[in-house]
């Protein structure tokens, strides 16, 4: 069942940056569990732990019923795809596949067999005699993938590995690295600060923020129900909008107004009185002659498929995604209004959900 | 773009090489055609008139190379083996120890590193000439004068801080990613720095070397106080023959040269894509 399991597991640096503060992770096999979270959260250090790369400062990470806390890189059996490739640039493309497999003194037909079999799968037949530096980004990323994959390890690790490429190779990169996954069932950890790259990829994702776990869920968890106000504006293009404001309770039903305002929005029961911050997404918000809200429009971005139209409140800037092709004039007047199934609420000083 | 690199590089290329060829046109001369007031230039089969330009050619200033020097029982071939078993040695060990010395002040955190470094680059400081006579009486005292062994380890000593600090650059160059890639494959860290690091780093052991070599080839003060003659280096030798009471055989001098010359041509030559690589470094990066 738990195939890796982080417990504690901290990094202080020699210079007193202390990176990772204590995360406890537990992965299934066959999972691809993805750490996301904004530049300096830590998820690279915990990736690198992982790997071996950084000697953890405590905690313990076990794989596959083993310790390996303490064992070197090259004895954990984990296969590495780094940001920038890291393909040896002194050999080919079949020289860099094969160069795991010679570490395992492994025969010379095994290796071949191997070597057309992991090329087959990442379709990297053509470019076995070339050398890195001749390959487009994507391609050294497959190769690089290859080279991750040809030794069967017990774990794949990838740190942003599509990090640098242009938007259409990271597309077809990121399906092939998924397909390539489920049809292995290799237990993947993968770092990435693309929250849209690790919604369509993971089967559980993992938020971080300042060396700690914000929310660990499935895509939909972590997008419907954020745990916190970090959760909630990093996850999600556009984040959720925030309004602050009070909820008061009236017997059996519960109100809430935003901020400088009169409007009354009814909302779910059980939410305790006092002061509250409103979360919800913008395609659950709405024009509406009657909303509680009233705003105007600052610009109207059209992204082809839908627009996002932003709207100056005096409880702040809210964004509304709409469908329609006509597009808001700047500075018009609109009114907007929620859905009422879709909002959540957060403690304001605690940040938590309520 | 083209016709402009011609117009600087073919002036420049003959301003350079004339006196390398005109050493060469002199190892062919005779002694007094050598030092002839008239410029002679042409080299031709038959003895020409003293105010020809044209020039009988022999290589009787080759021939003269095997005789032994006056006072040893050295010849000049005698000379080329030391320097370059001098050469060669001292050359292989200080890029093999900067290189390693450099590898770990690039991949290790070393308590001090800045001053330790600075200390290597401070041993070349000095002079070295102004160390000669110290040298000299600890050599003395080791019975490392007059052999190979002691301009082994001198020249060495003196090329490994520019050995270090031209190999920490290259290898501060090579991305830590390549290793760490290495290591997750499999390979410890001694497999790695021999099987990724080495290969990415060979430019600048060739740079390295060439530098290292030339500095041990041409050196000849220590070659000389160091020395009786039992392994003196060509440098010595060209400058005994200055003491010839005859006057200065310019012929035999030309024709050692290009027979000391040649070696290191020929390295330059086969090593010159690493070169070209290792000059252009970083640059090419951007």
């Amino acid at each position: 069942m738990s195939y890796l399991v982080l417990e504690q597991l901290q990094k202080t640096y020699a210079g007193g940056t202390h990176a990772v503060k204590g995360i406890d992770l537990t992965i299934s096999q066959g999972e691809l569990v993805v750490l996301l979270g904004p530049s300096g959260c830590g998820k690279t250090t915990t990736l690198r732990m992982v790997a071996g790369l950084e000697v953890a400062s405590s905690g313990s990470i076990h794989l596959a019923a083993r310790d390996v806390t303490h064992l070197r890189p090259s004895a954990r059996n984990v296969g590495m795809v780094f940001q920038f490739y890291a393909l040896y640039p002194h050999l080919t493309v079949r020289q860099n596949v094969e160069f795991p497999l010679h570490s395992a003194g492994m025969l010379k037909a095994e290796i071949a067999e191997r070597l057309a079999a992991v090329a087959a799968q990442m379709g990297i037949e053509r470019l076995l005699a070339q050398y890195p530096r001749q390959l487009s980004g994507g391609d050294q990323q497959k190769v690089s993938l290859a080279r991750a994959m040809v030794r069967q390890p017990a774990l794949y690790l990838m740190d942003e590995p599509l990090g640098t490429l242009d938007s259409d190779q990271r597309l077809s990169l990121r399906e092939i690295i998924r397909a390539r996954q489920l049809e292995l069932k290799v237990t993947t950890l993968y770092v990435t600060h693309d929250q849209e790259e690790a919604m369509s990829l993971a089967d559980r994702i993992v938020v971080m923020e300042a060396g700690l776990i914000r929310q660990v869920g499935t895509p939909r968890e972590i997008y419907k129900n954020p745990r916190d106000l970090f959760v909630a504006k990093f996850v999600g293009s556009p984040g959720m909008n925030l309004i602050p404001g009070t909820i008061t309770r009236d017997g059996s039903s519960a109100d809430f107004t935003p901020e400088q305002s009169s409007a009354r929005i009814p909302i779910q029961p059980q939410l305790p009185a006092g002061k509250a911050i409103l979360g919800v997404r913008s395609e659950h918000v709405h024009q509406h002659p009657e909303g509680p809200i009233e705003g105007n429009v600052v610009t109207d971005e059209y992204l082809g498929h839908a627009r996002n139209v932003h709207v100056q409140t005096r409880q702040g800037r809210i964004i509304l995604r709409e469908l329609g092709a006509e597009t808001h004039e700047k500075g018009r007047q609109i009114r907007l209004a929620f859905d009422p199934d879709h909002v959540v609420f957060f403690d304001p000083t605690s940040g938590d959900r309520l | 773009m083209k016709f402009l690199r011609v117009l600087v590089l073919v002036p420049y290329f003959l301003l350079a090489s004339f006196p390398l060829f005109w050493l060469g046109l002199t190892s062919l001369k005779s002694y007094e055609d050598s030092i002839s007031n008239t410029v002679k230039f042409v080299p031709s089969a038959e003895a020409a008139a003293p105010n020809s330009v044209r020039f009988q050619a022999s290589f009787e200033a080759y021939r003269s190379l095997a005789q032994p020097v006056a006072g040893t029982p050295n010849n000049f071939y005698q000379y080329l083996g030391n320097s370059v078993i001098v050469g060669v040695v001292s050359t292989l060990l200080a890029v093999v120890l900067g290189t390693l010395c450099a590898y770990g002040f690039s991949r290790f955190r070393i308590p001090g590193s800045k001053d330790w470094l600075f200390f290597i680059l401070s041993t070349r400081f000095l002079p070295p000439l102004g160390v000669v006579v110290p040298v000299l009486m600890m050599y003395r005292s080791m019975r490392l004068e007059n052999t190979h062994l002691g301009l082994v380890v001198l020249y060495t000593g003196f090329n490994l801080s520019l050995a270090v600090w031209l190999m920490k650059g290259f290898i501060d160059d090579i991305p830590r990613a390549f290793e760490e890639a290495a290591w997750m494959d499999g390979y410890s860290r001694l497999q790695t720095f021999w099987r990724v690091v080495l290969p990415e780093a060979a430019t600048g052991m060739a740079v390295t070397a060439v530098f290292c070599l030339i500095a041990a080839w041409n050196e000849y003060g220590f070659a000389m106080t160091l020395n009786n003659y039992e392994a003196t280096t060509v440098p010595v030798y060209f400058a005994g023959l200055q003491g010839n009471i005859k006057g200065v055989p310019w012929p035999q001098i030309g024709a050692g040269m290009v027979v000391f010359v040649a070696p290191i041509v020929l390295f330059t030559v086969l090593v010159r894509r690493h070169l070209l690589r290792g000059v252009t470094f970083g640059t090419v990066k951007g």
